[in-house]
């Protein structure tokens, strides 16, 4: 049996779940960061911020935020998808996908209709999942420089 | 960039062997479809073949089947059995040439290449796949407007 996964908005007390999840993908601890994120895009006024998370049962098995973002780097109004997670033991069942679409429609209500992200380079499955969702190189490159 | 015909004939037949994964074809069948060279193609089925990417199928009805994974396969991955799309500048003592222009224009090709192969190695059979569906069945619709494609 197919089993059920619920998308819905974050909540305040999904905070630790975030935090588990966000260190099984990145490996790093990020001391404050995900506090300032659920300030910003869980708790505050979020007309063009969306932050969702996946649940099966009880428990969070996904996360994916985005925002509108407007005239960076001379960009018309564009949707930003800045994080994305799934549990490691929840992978290939459609859950990242499910989580992209449901933020795709929220960023296109919120009146855009361009999706971005930005991946490390040698993250090949993050970058293979964003390509067969149909994501593709755009129109800006990333530059950048060790400063001396 | 330029492809080499090895790798475009090697990503033609494991797109086509991959795109259903109980197909068997030969050389010839892969060749006459998509209007290649026959022996050209033999040879890189026998590279496909060593890497696991197909497997032959002897016998009456036999051929090649895909073998690999389409979902963790990815086309550098088959380009790679036949070159290392690494650029050359056609200057003398390539790899050790101290003059400080041919150094910099080593730099923009080695970039150009990494951004080339960083492309193609995120694209897996799936994916691509995926997309030759879809164009697919825009072509067929653009043909016949009134289809409707589910």
């Amino acid at each position: 049996m197919k089993e059920q996964i619920s998308i819905r908005n974050a909540i305040a007390s999904d905070l630790d779940a975030v935090v588990s999840l966000g260190q099984v993908a990145s490996q790093d601890r990020k001391p404050g960061f995900w506090s300032n994120v659920f300030d910003h895009y869980v708790l505050r006024d979020k007309n063009d911020r969306f932050f969702l998370v996946a649940e099966s049962g009880n428990r969070i098995v996904g996360f994916i935020i985005g925002e509108v973002r407007a005239w960076e780097f001379g960009s018309p109004p564009c949707g930003w998808v800045f994080a994305l997670a799934v549990s490691p033991e929840k992978r290939q069942l459609g859950i990242g996908q499910q989580m992209f679409e449901e933020i795709s429609q929220c960023l296109k209500q919120a009146g855009v209709t361009t999706v971005r992200t930005m991946v490390d380079r040698d993250d090949k499955l993050l970058l293979s999942f964003f390509r067969g969702l149909g994501l593709c190189s755009g129109k800006y490159l990333e530059l950048e420089k060790q400063i001396d | 960039m330029k492809l080499n015909k090895a790798s475009l004939f090697a990503l033609i037949a494991v797109l086509e062997l991959a795109s259903d994964t109980e197909k068997q074809l030969s050389a010839t069948d892969i060749a006459q479809k998509h209007g290649i060279s026959t022996h050209h193609l033999a040879k890189i089925m026998r590279n496909l073949t060593y890497a696991g990417l197909v497997q032959a199928v002897r016998g009456a009805g036999g051929g090649y089947r895909f073998s690999g994974n389409v979902r963790r396969t990815t086309l550098l991955d088959v380009i790679q059995l036949f070159e290392t799309l690494e650029s050359e500048l056609d200057v003398p003592n390539w790899g050790n040439n101290s003059d400080p222009i041919i150094g910099e224009l080593q730099s923009i090709t080695s970039e150009i290449d990494n951004l080339t192969k960083a492309v193609l190695d995120t694209i897996t059979l799936a994916t691509a796949l995926k997309n030759t569906r879809i164009r697919a069945e825009l072509k067929a619709n653009q043909a016949s407007p009134g289809r409707v494609i589910t």
